[in-house]
C-alpha cells in the first residue's frame, strides 16, 4: 500500500506538470483509466482478507478521488487560459469606424412637409394632391379672382397658352376636393407652386400647403385655434401669435399671420409674417355648389420653404434647388 | 403707398409716436413695409443769406461769398453754379455736422477761408440731386434752423396696402382710417366751388360711357407756368414719393395724393377741336410723357382730341398735349374710369403708373368734381388764372350706382365666433363712414359709402367689423367636427415609406425645378417632346421635364463640380408628358448613383457601385412595398446598350434601370459610370395584404448544380425553365455563383444554383427529388443547350 501512496504522489505531480488539455487526458488515462495504475490496484483486494478489503478499497478510492480532483482542477484552469489566450487573440481595435451602407436624408423641404402633414393628420386632415399644370379656372376664377383682378397682378404667373398655367399657389386643389366631394372638409394640400420670379428672396419653383377646414358650424375662432396651435407645435415653443387684417380673393376676412420671432432693440415684439389664411369666401362655396349658409370654412396657406428657413436657421432660399449635397447632408 | 406723417397729422393727429401709429395700421390691416426719416441727420444747418458773390482769385471754379447766418456775416468759399446775391440757401455753419457725420470746420480752399458750407439737397440727404445748391424760398427767415422752417422732423412711411384697399391710396383715406381707429375726427381742408370767370369750356364728348361714366374737363386760361409751385408742396410731394415737376403736374399729383383722385393737366394749345373719350383704333399711334412711342390696341381706353389720342386714360397723358413752362391754357381733367375696363391696360404696355394703380383699384365716384375744384383752387394759388366753368359728361347707368347690404346680427357672430353687441357694431360701421339705412328684425341694412367699392357683400362688412374690433381681441376656440375615421388601403404603401427606404440605403432626396434645360432634356429622353413654357424664366429652365432624370444629372454636374465624386440622389414628383391635347402629369420616382457603393473604408470602400448594386436595392424597395417586379433587358436612347432593363409589372411597363450611355455622359461633362432608375410611382405603390401559410414542420432539402450555358442565355431564361420543370414543392431557386472563364469555351459561362424544395406535409424522400433534379438538369440541357459542369 505504500505503492498507492507513492502512486498518488506520482499522479498528483503529473497533473500539476500537465501543460494541455491533452496531455491531462493522458494522465488521466495513466492512472484513473481501466488500465490506470491506481484502477489496478483494486485487483489487489482480493489477496487481502475480508476484514482488510473494505479498508483497502476505501483507500483506492480516496486515492482516485484525490487524483480526479487535481485533474479537474487541473483542467479548469487549462480551459481558462485557453479561453483568455482565445480572446487575447480576438481583440480588436472597436475605435475603427463601422463599415456599411451610409445613411441618406430627406431634403428639408420633405423634412418639413412631413411634419407639417404628421400634424394635421393627427387632426384628421386628409392629404390631398392636385395637378401642376392647372387651368385658369381652378387656380384664378374659381377662387374669385376673374381676368381682371388686380390680384393676378402679382401672381407672376408661368403660362403654357393663355388657358393653362402652372398653378401659381395649392389653392386650387380646395376648389378640386370640394368639387369631387361633400362636405365636411378637413384636407391639407402641400405641393409645389411656381411664380415667375427670380432673385435672392425668390425661386421660380417653390412649396406650400394649403389648409380647408369646411364645417357647418365653423368660424374665425376656430381658425385662430388651428393656426396657433400649428405654429406653437411646429416651432415647439410657446410663441406669441397674431393676426393682422389682410386681403386674399377667397376668403373673407382675411388674415396674415405673424409670429413672435425675436425682439426689437427697445425690447418690442420682432414680428414675423409666416401665413395667411382666412374664412372661405362664399363665391368659392358658391362655384364649389357648396351652399354657403349651410356651411361655412376656414382655409390657410404657409410656405414651405420660409417655415424650414426659420427652423433650422437656412439664410438662403436658392440653396433649397441647388441640391449642394454638403447642404442637403446636414437635414439627415 | 408713402406718405408723409407731418402731411397725414394735419388730417388727424393722434396722440400716437410714429411707432405706436405705424403699428396701429398696420393691425388695422394696413401693412407698414418701412419708414424714412425724410432727412439725413445733421445739425447747426440754418437759412443762410448770400450776401454778396465775388471770384475766386485764384479759381476759376469757386466763388467767395459773404453769407448771413442771421446774426453775423462770414465769408464761405462756393463752388456751386447757382450761387448769387441774395439767394437763400441752407448753410451749414462751422461746428455743424453733416449726414455721415461730416463735420465743417474753419478752412482754406486755395488760400480764401471760408467758414461754412451751402448745401445741396444731397448733402442733407433731402434727395440725390446735387445740381447745385438748395434754393429756399426768399421769405425764409435767416437765421432759423433748417430743420425747424423745413418741418424736417417727419417719416415717409410706405404702407404695403392690398389691392381691395383702394380707399387709402390717399392721405383723405389713411387719415379715415387713423380717425376710426383713435375715434377721432378728422379736419378736412374746405373744398369751395371756384366760381368762373369767363364762360369758355371745353368741348367733351365720352363715346365710351361704359370705359368712363363720369368726365369733368375745365378751363384754365392764362397760368403762368414759369412759376415753381411752393416748397411746402414739393416737400409734401418728395415726403410722399413724388418728384416735383412743375406747377401743373405737382398740383395734380398733390390732389391724387390728397384725395386719391388721378388728375391729368393738358395744354388747351394742343388739343384740336375738343375732347373725345373713345377706344383706340387699332394700331394708332401715341407718344407717352416719359417718351416711348406705343402702337395702341382697340380695347385700350384713350383721351383724344379730333384728330389724335392724346392720353392712354386713367394710365398716362401724351407728350405732345403736355404741359410746358410756355403753356398758357391749361384743360384739367377729372374722371372716373371703370376698373374693369381699365384693368391690365397699364401693364399692356409696360407700364404701372401712380394714376393707374389707382384706377384699376378703384376711384370714388363721386369724387371727380370735388378733385376739380380742389386742384383748380390750389392752381390758381399758384399760377394764377382764369377759370371756366366744369363740363361733366356722366352716365348714370353705367357709374356703379349706391350699394345696400343686408347684415345679420347672427351671421357676425357665427363667421367671428363672438357675438358682439349691436351699439359695438353700429359704431364700428358708423366711424367707417358705412351709414346704417335702417334696423332690420335681425340686423341692420348698410348704406355703403362710394369710396369704399371693395364692400359688395355681407361678409365683407364682417370682416370690417372684426378688422376694427381687432383680429386679435377675437376669442380662440377649438374647432367641432365629426370623429368619422377614414377607410386607409394597407396594400398602398406612402410614398413617405419609398423615400425613407432609399435614406436608409444611403441616398440623398434632391428637389429640383419641374422645368428644365430643354438641351439636357432632349439627351435623356429625345423621343418624346416637353411641353414648352410661354413665358420662362430663362432659356434653361424653359421646359417641363418628362423625366425626373434631367434635373438629378444637372444636380450630379453641381455636385461633382464641388468635389463630392460619390453621389446617390433620389426625387419625386411629376413628369410632364403631352397626351394629344391633353397633358399626362405623373408622379415619378428617378434616381442617380455614381461613385462608391459604400462610403470609402478601410476594408473595401473603393469598389464603384454597378448595376446589380442598384437592382438589389430596387428588390429591397418592391419587397417593401409587396410587388413582383420583373427586369427585361432592353434599349433606352439614353442608357448604355447592354446594362439597360425595362422594369415590368405584370405585363405593364413601370419604369426603366441602366447605366447613362456614355456618349450622353460625355456630352453632359459628367465623371464615371452613372447608373439611373425612373419608375412610375402609381403603378408600383399598390402592393398586396399578408396572406399567412402554415408552416411546414418537414424539412427542406437542397440540391446545387452548375451549368456551362451560352452567355446569350439569361439567367431569367435558367430561372424560367428549371421553376417549370422542379415540381410545385420549389420553394426556392437561387444562382450562387456566375463565372466567366477561358477554359470554359468562347462565349459561355457557368452559372451555380441551388434548389430548395419542402413539402407542407410531409417528408420529401430522396427519390423523388433526385427525379425533380434531373428533370430540371434534362430541361436545361434540352431547351437551353446547357451541359453539366464537372
Amino acid at each position: 500500500m505504500e505503492n498507492l501512496e507513492q502512486l498518488v504522489q506520482d499522479g498528483l505531480a503529473a497533473v500539476e506538470s500537465a501543460d494541455s488539455l491533452q496531455a491531462l487526458d493522458q494522465i488521466r488515462v495513466e492512472y484513473l483509466g481501466k488500465k490506470g495504475v491506481i484502477t489496478q490496484q483494486a485487483k489487489t483486494l482480493g489477496k487481502l482478507s475480508a476484514e482488510e478489503r473494505p479498508a483497502a478499497g476505501q483507500k483506492i478510492n480516496e486515492a482516485k478521488g484525490q487524483v480526479e480532483q487535481a485533474i479537474n482542477t487541473r483542467r479548469s484552469d487549462l480551459e481558462r487560459a485557453a479561453i483568455e489566450q482565445k480572446l487575447a487573440s480576438e481583440s480588436i481595435d472597436v475605435t475603427l469606424p463601422g463599415r456599411g451602407q451610409d445613411l441618406g436624408g430627406l431634403h428639408p423641404v420633405t423634412r418639413t412637409l412631413q411634419r407639417i402633414e404628421n400634424f394635421f393628420s393627427r387632426a384628421g386632415y386628409t392629404v390631398e394632391q392636385g395637378p401642376e399644370i392647372e387651368d385658369d379656372y381652378h387656380n384664378f376664377e374659381a377662387l374669385n379672382i376673374p381676368g381682371h383682378h388686380p390680384a393676378r397682378a402679382m401672381h407672376d404667373t408661368f403660362y403654357f397658352n393663355p388657358g393653362t398655367l402652372l398653378r401659381t399657389h395649392t389653392s386650387p386643389v380646395q376648389i378640386r376636393t370640394m368639387e369631387a366631394g361633400k362636405p365636411p372638409f378637413r384636407m391639407i394640400c402641400p405641393g409645389r407652386v411656381y411664380r415667375c420670379d427670380s432673385d435672392m428672396t425668390h425661386t421660380p419653383m417653390f412649396h406650400q400647403v394649403e389648409g380647408l377646414l369646411v364645417e357647418r358650424d365653423v368660424s374665425f375662432a376656430d381658425l385662430k385655434s388651428t393656426v396657433e396651435e400649428f405654429l406653437r407645435v411646429f416651432f415647439e415653443r410657446d410663441l406669441e401669435v397674431r393676426f393682422r387684417p389682410s386681403y386674399f380673393p377667397f376668403t373673407e376676412p382675411s388674415a396674415e399671420v405673424d409670429i413672435e420671432w425675436g425682439r426689437e432693440a427697445d425690447g418690442s415684439i420682432k414680428w414675423l409674417e409666416v401665413m395667411g389664411c382666412g374664412m372661405v369666401h362664399p363665391k368659392v362655396f358658391e362655384h364649389c355648389g357648396i351652399d354657403a349658409e349651410e356651411y361655412r370654412g376656414f382655409a390657410f396657406g404657409l410656405g414651405v420653404e420660409r417655415l424650414a428657413m426659420l427652423r433650422y436657421g437656412v439664410n438662403d432660399l436658392r440653396m433649397f434647388f441647388e441640391n449642394d449635397l454638403r447642404f442637403l447632408r446636414q437635414f439627415r | 403707398m408713402k406718405f408723409s406723417e407731418q402731411w397725414l397729422r394735419e388730417w388727424v393727429n393722434p396722440a400716437l409716436n410714429t411707432q405706436e401709429l405705424m403699428d396701429q395700421i398696420t393691425m388695422a390691416g394696413l401693412e407698414v413695409d418701412g419708414f424714412e426719416p425724410v432727412a439725413g441727420k445733421f445739425s447747426g444747418v440754418v437759412v443762410g443769406e448770400v450776401i454778396s458773390v465775388e471770384p475766386h482769385p485764384d479759381a476759376d471754379k469757386l466763388r467767395v461769398c459773404q453769407v448771413s447766418n442771421g446774426q453775423d456775416t462770414v465769408q464761405v468759399v462756393c463752388g456751386a453754379p447757382n450761387v448769387r446775391d441774395g439767394l437763400k440757401v441752407p448753410f451749414a455753419v462751422v461746428g455743424a455736422v453733416l449726414p455721415g457725420d461730416f463735420r465743417i470746420k474753419k478752412a482754406k480752399l486755395r488760400g480764401q477761408p471760408s467758414e461754412g458750407m451751402l448745401c445741396a439737397e444731397s448733402e442733407l440727404g433731402l434727395s440725390d440731386s446735387h445740381d447745385g445748391l438748395m434754393e429756399l424760398p426768399a421769405d425764409a427767415p435767416t437765421g432759423q434752423d433748417l430743420g425747424d422752417y423745413l418741418k424736417l422732423n417727419d417719416v415717409t412711411i410706405d404702407v404695403d396696402l392690398t389691392p381691395n384697399r383702394a380707399d387709402c391710396l390717399s392721405i383723405k383715406g389713411i387719415a379715415r382710417e387713423v380717425g376710426v381707429l383713435n375715434s377721432m375726427v378728422v379736419e378736412a381742408p374746405e373744398i369751395e366751388p371756384v366760381e368762373a370767370v369767363h364762360s369758355e369750356v371745353p368741348d367733351i364728348a365720352v363715346k365710351a360711357p361704359s370705359g368712363c361714366p363720369r368726365y369733368l374737363g375745365r378751363i384754365l386760361r392764362n397760368v403762368n407756368l414759369q412759376v415753381e409751385s411752393p416748397l411746402w408742396m414739393q416737400e409734401k410731394l418728395r415726403r410722399s414719393g413724388i418728384r416735383s415737376i412743375d406747377a401743373a403736374v405737382d398740383v395734380t399729383n398733390y390732389v391724387m395724393l390728397e384725395l386719391g383722385q388721378p388728375m391729368h393737366a393738358f395744354d388747351r394749345d394742343e388739343i384740336k377741336g375738343g375732347i373725345v373719350v373713345r377706344m383706340a383704333e387699332q394700331g394708332e399711334k401715341l407718344v407717352l410723357l416719359d417718351g416711348q412711342e406705343v402702337e395702341l390696341t382697340a380695347e385700350t381706353l384713350v383721351i383724344a382730341d379730333h384728330e389724335k389720342p392724346v392720353a392712354i386714360a386713367g394710365v398716362m397723358g401724351g407728350e405732345h398735349s403736355g404741359v410746358s413752362t410756355k403753356t398758357r391754357d391749361l384743360v384739367l381733367e377729372s374722371a372716373y374710369f371703370d376698373p374693369i375696363s381699365l384693368a391690365g391696360k397699364a401693364r399692356h404696355y409696360g407700364l404701372h403708373t401712380d394714376a393707374s394703380h389707382r384706377f384699376e383699384r378703384g376711384v370714388d365716384y363721386q369724387l371727380a368734381r370735388d378733385a376739380m375744384e380742389r386742384c383748380t383752387a390750389l392752381l390758381m394759388g399758384i399760377v394764377g388764372g382764369e377759370p371756366g366753368e366744369i363740363v361733366e359728361v356722366s352716365s348714370d347707368e353705367h357709374l356703379p350706382g349706391d350699394r345696400t347690404i343686408d347684415l345679420r346680427e347672427q351671421r357676425v357672430a357665427d363667421v367671428l365666433g363672438l357675438a358682439i353687441d349691436r351699439t359695438t357694431v353700429e359704431e364700428i360701421l358708423t366711424r367707417l363712414g358705412l351709414h346704417i339705412d335702417k334696423l332690420l328684425k335681425d340686423g341692420w341694412c348698410v348704406h355703403v359709402p362710394t369710396f369704399r367699392p371693395d364692400i359688395s357683400i355681407e361678409e365683407d362688412l364682417i370682416e370690417e367689423i372684426g378688422r376694427i374690433y381687432g383680429y386679435n381681441n377675437l376669442p380662440v376656440t377649438e374647432p367641432v367636427g365629426s370623429l368619422g375615421l377614414r377607410p386607409e388601403e394597407e396594400a398602398v404603401r406612402p410614398v413617405s415609406a419609398i423615400q425613407n427606404y432609399f435614406v436608409a440605403c444611403g441616398y440623398q432626396e434632391a428637389v429640383t425645378y419641374s422645368f428644365v434645360d430643354p438641351k439636357v432634356q432632349q439627351l435623356v429622353d429625345p423621343e418624346r417632346e416637353g411641353i414648352e413654357l410661354a413665358n420662362p424664366i430663362s432659356s434653361d429652365l424653359s421646359v417641363m421635364r418628362t423625366s425626373l432624370w434631367s434635373g438629378l444629372l444637372k444636380t450630379v454636374a453641381h455636385n461633382q463640380n464641388r468635389q463630392q465624386s460619390r453621389i446617390r440622389l433620389f426625387e419625386t414628383g411629376l413628369r410632364f408628358l403631352k397626351d394629344g391635347d391633353a397633358i399626362d402629369q405623373q408622379p415619378m420616382l428617378a434616381g442617380v448613383v455614381v461613385g462608391s457603393q459604400l462610403p470609402e473604408n478601410w476594408v473595401n470602400g473603393r469598389r464603384a457601385a454597378d448595376f446589380f448594386d442598384v437592382k438589389g436595392e430596387l428588390e429591397g424597395l418592391f419587397r417593401l412595398l409587396g410587388i413582383d417586379i420583373q427586369f427585361l433587358a432592353s434599349q433606352h436612347p439614353a442608357l448604355h446598350p447592354g446594362q439597360t432593363a425595362e422594369l415590368v409589372r405584370d405585363g405593364e411597363h413601370v419604369g426603366w434601370l441602366g447605366t447613362l450611355h456614355p456618349q450622353v455622359q460625355k456630352n453632359l461633362e459628367l465623371n464615371g459610370a452613372i447608373l439611373m432608375f425612373e419608375l412610375s410611382l402609381n403603378s408600383i405603390v399598390s402592393g398586396y395584404v399578408p396572406n399567412f401559410k402554415e408552416i411546414s414542420k418537414f424539412p427542406e432539402v437542397r440540391r446545387d448544380l452548375a451549368i456551362i450555358i451560352g452567355n446569350d442565355v439569361a439567367f431569367a431564361d435558367v430561372e424560367r425553365v428549371a421553376k417549370k420543370h422542379a415540381g410545385e414543392r420549389l420553394t426556392a431557386l437561387r444562382a450562387f455563383d456566375v463565372y466567366e472563364g477561358e477554359s470554359l469555351g468562347e462565349g459561355n459561362r457557368s452559372l451555380a444554383l441551388s434548389l430548395f424544395w419542402q413539402h407542407p406535409d410531409r417528408t420529401l424522400n430522396e427519390e423523388e427529388v433526385h427525379s425533380l433534379f434531373n428533370g430540371v438538369i434534362d430541361a436545361l440541357k434540352e431547351e437551353l443547350g446547357a451541359t453539366l459542369r464537372s
